[in-house]
């Protein structure tokens, strides 16, 4: 067994045990950071491993969003295969997406997939008979369960965050271990050469970029889910951003710097909100800061400076 | 005996340790221990305050902030709720229903607040609400959204200090029926907020015997609207128009360019020019148009006292702007909601008793249990009617015409013009 396996084990152990030993208000903060992460790390298959700088998560994890909980409220289909669904409308979308902004590159591919997103962001308030637009809805509590358990409860909610979590921990780390994954990384640090190695570059990113939507729309699917609500604010420009902080603040191209990063932002926000109004200077001003000394983020920096193992 | 003397020696000297120790034990009790008792019986009753301190509703969230803590001085200068003090625990949602569901979150687990109250913005409110039923923490909203009485919510979130968006529009369409004309064209911008407007007064103007001649949506994005103007059709009687955001003013100045000194009637709602001077430039082709307001911002002509009390209790002058600065323009149509919620939070906690958490459901039932709120210093605005099964309130509209810049009150709705068929009865849900 790898030692980025082992940290990966020994991380999901962690959160699991956090559960146990943190206040109510942290351990519930704690499920939402790991939807957050999950979404983060969708982000950082594209950009982290493939060098695609999308300015249009958002999209794909309303994809998802959508997916879910219109299928549950309009349809009254159950939870595990609306979240079935929201996984196929994301990579749905993503595909579309992908065959038409992978035909740009650079600036060009961010200012594209932000359109699209934006595009999708006012398709949610157009057809607001159905998603209620900016208003959003509610998903009813007694739809949210899947095998008996109840997500809207903490303890389920938790877990349940701590599954998907730990799926797509897994699956991104041996993805990227697997001659795909390589073949991502190679991408990114020289297109030219992989094509001139006979890689077919085109279809690799766009079902990197697929897989990254899909993961994303899961992480969408998942906040309605366990959290019970659905609207087009989560579909709009900030909800690109977030993921691309995260990313670049626990360290792009590390598997757990997602994670350490949407901890982080949550945490900065929350705390320096108690203590003056102007807290989005003070994230503004520790970004800043995290950029200039830290700038390949926090597990970049670490894996840089004696932890080259780092996954 | 003889054992013991040594014994009572070396007692006495414990004895007076154990003495001088029971002493500053006795002393440091005498402080802390009425403290410990004061905890469960006067410590303050902690009510976490959802407030849009930045995002698009921070000028709301600005005028809410100030009405709630004039509300909480009064309330403790009267002696507080059932003997204990008031605290108001704010905390910024950001105007974002996921930071607003932290907030809540934040409010039930770590400020152990009694009660969380506050929030205006449709989408902060229906993404919160979810996270206070299941903390089984009472959210008392002041947002005016159609979405409490919808049934969309749950038992935990009631809406008992200001009037649903259903109501205000279906009170208007008597109004304008009877004395602005029968043929109306509807402009509104194409997202929720504007589809309640078209769905709701249509309904009700038809059923008066008007006409909608035509409804004009405005994508969300648009920054000028002049393409849209030759829509309306020319037997137009009365333009409703409910834009919202900076680009109001774009649209209004550019209907006035459009039309001219002849137009015809325009009603609208004050939503979007809450906390905007109404003597901004491009606004004078509003003189003579009427509006909508929750509360006259305007002090008028036959003020109640208890409007006069609230005002300067709030920090608002005649002109409904703050008294230390006459630009900065309150938002009075909505704000006076979170003075009667807080009023109401106290009746409702001084009816069931309130001690603590365990009386939450205690208290729920108590504020469902409300029906008739006379006007006066605890509703200021005027009285009100309260629907326990829905938890909605419900209460007089105003409508104002814009007179030499400015807003004078000309029509006031009863309670049942603004009443409709319950759409759910929260009462059967169990806590």
């Amino acid at each position: 067994m790898g030692r980025g396996l082992v940290l990966h084990l020994c991380t999901i152990a962690l959160l699991a045990a956090a559960f146990f030993v943190l206040p109510a208000y942290h351990s519930g903060n704690l499920a939402r950071i790991m939807v957050l992460a999950i979404y983060a790390m969708g982000y950082n298959l594209a950009f982290g491993y493939t060098g695609l700088l999308s300015l249009g998560h958002a999209l794909f994890f309303a994809a998802g969003m959508y997916g879910l909980s219109l299928a549950m409220t309009h349809l009254a289909i159950p939870a595990l295969p609306a979240l079935g669904l929201a996984l196929v409308a994301a990579g749905v979308v993503a595909g579309i997406t992908g065959a038409l902004a992978l035909r740009t590159r650079g600036v060009a591919f961010m200012i594209v997939t932000l359109m699209f997103a934006q595009a999708g962001y006012l398709t949610a308030l157009y057809f607001s008979e159905w998603t209620r637009g900016e208003e959003g809805f509610v998903i009813p509590q007694a739809m949210r369960n899947i095998a008996g358990i109840d997500l809207s409860g903490e303890t389920g909610r938790y877990f349940a965050a701590l599954f998907l979590f730990a799926v797509v921990l897994l699956l991104i780390g041996a993805l990227v271990r697997a001659p795909f994954g390589r073949t991502l990384i190679a991408i990114r640090e020289n297109e030219a050469r992989a094509t001139m190695l006979g890689y077919d570059v085109q279809r690799l990113k766009w079902i990197a970029l697929v897989v990254s939507g899909m993961i994303s729309g899961l992480a969408g699917a998942a906040y309605a889910l366990l959290f019970g609500y659905a609207g087009a604010s989560f579909a709009a420009v900030p909800y690109s951003i977030f993921p691309l902080l995260y990313v670049l603040l626990g360290g792009a191209g590390t598997t757990l710097g997602p994670l350490i990063g949407a901890v982080f932002m949550f945490y900065l926000i929350d705390l320096s909100s108690g203590l003056t109004d102007a807290y989005m200077l003070v994230a503004g001003v520790v970004l800043v800061a995290l950029t200039l000394f830290l700038p390949q983020g926090i597990l970049g920096t670490l894996r840089k400076r004696g932890l080259p193992w780092l996954p | 005996m003889t054992e013991r003397l040594p014994a009572r020696g070396l007692l006495d000297r414990r004895g007076a340790l154990k003495t001088l120790g029971l002493g500053a034990g006795a002393l440091a009790a005498s402080t802390a221990m009425p403290g410990f008792i004061q905890a469960q019986s006067s410590a303050p009753i902690r009510i976490g305050f959802q407030v849009h301190r930045t995002g698009i509703g921070a000028s709301y969230g600005r005028w809410y902030d100030r009405t709630s803590q004039a509300a909480v001085k009064r309330i403790n200068d009267a002696g507080g709720i059932n003997g204990r003090m008031v605290e108001l625990v704010p905390e910024d949602d950001g105007t974002d229903p996921k930071r607003g569901a932290e907030v809540v979150e934040k409010f039930a687990t770590q400020s152990k607040c009694d009660v969380a109250f506050g929030t205006l913005f449709s989408h902060v409110v229906i993404g919160s609400a979810p996270r206070a039923g299941e903390l089984k923490l009472p959210y008392f909203v002041v947002s005016e959204g159609h979405h409490v009485a919808s049934g969309m919510l749950n038992r935990y979130t009631l809406q008992p200090g200001i009037t649903d968006v259903k109501s205000q529009v279906q009170a208007m369409a008597p109004f304008v029926s009877q004395n602005l004309g029968k043929k109306v064209c509807m402009i509104f911008p194409d997202f929720a907020f504007g589809h309640d407007h078209r769905d709701y007064f249509s309904k009700a103007f038809e059923a008066q015997g008007g006409t909608i001649n035509a409804k004009i949506a405005i994508p969300p994005t648009e920054t000028s609207f002049t393409k849209y103007f030759p829509q309306i059709p020319r037997d137009t009687e009365v333009i409703y128009h409910v834009m919202t955001g900076p680009a109001v003013l774009t649209f209004v100045k550019e209907l006035g360019e459009f039309f001219g000194p002849s137009r015809p009637e325009l009603f609208g709602f004050i939503d979007s020019l809450e906390a905007v001077d109404m003597s901004s430039p491009g606004l004078e082709f509003l003189e003579g148009s009427y509006m909508w307001e929750g509360n006259p911002r305007y002090a008028q002509a036959d003020q109640t006292e208890y409007d006069k009390a609230y005002r300067e209790a709030v920090g608002v002058d005649d002109n409904g702007a703050s008294v230390s600065d006459g630009k900065d323009v309150s938002t009075y149509a909505h704000m006076f909601g979170c003075w009667e919620t807080l009023n109401i939070i106290k009746a409702g906690m001084e009816a069931s008793g309130y001690q603590g958490p365990d009386d939450r459901a205690a208290l729920i039932e108590a504020v469902e249990a409300m029906t008739d709120m006379p006007e006066g210093m605890d509703h200021p605005q005027g009285a009100k009617r309260f629907n326990g099964k829905t938890h909605q309130v419900f209460g007089h509209q105003y409508i104002s015409k814009v007179e030499g810049g400015r807003m004078n009150r000309v029509h006031t709705t009863s309670i049942e013009d603004t009443l409709y068929e319950d759409e759910v009865d929260y009462t059967t849900q169990s806590f």
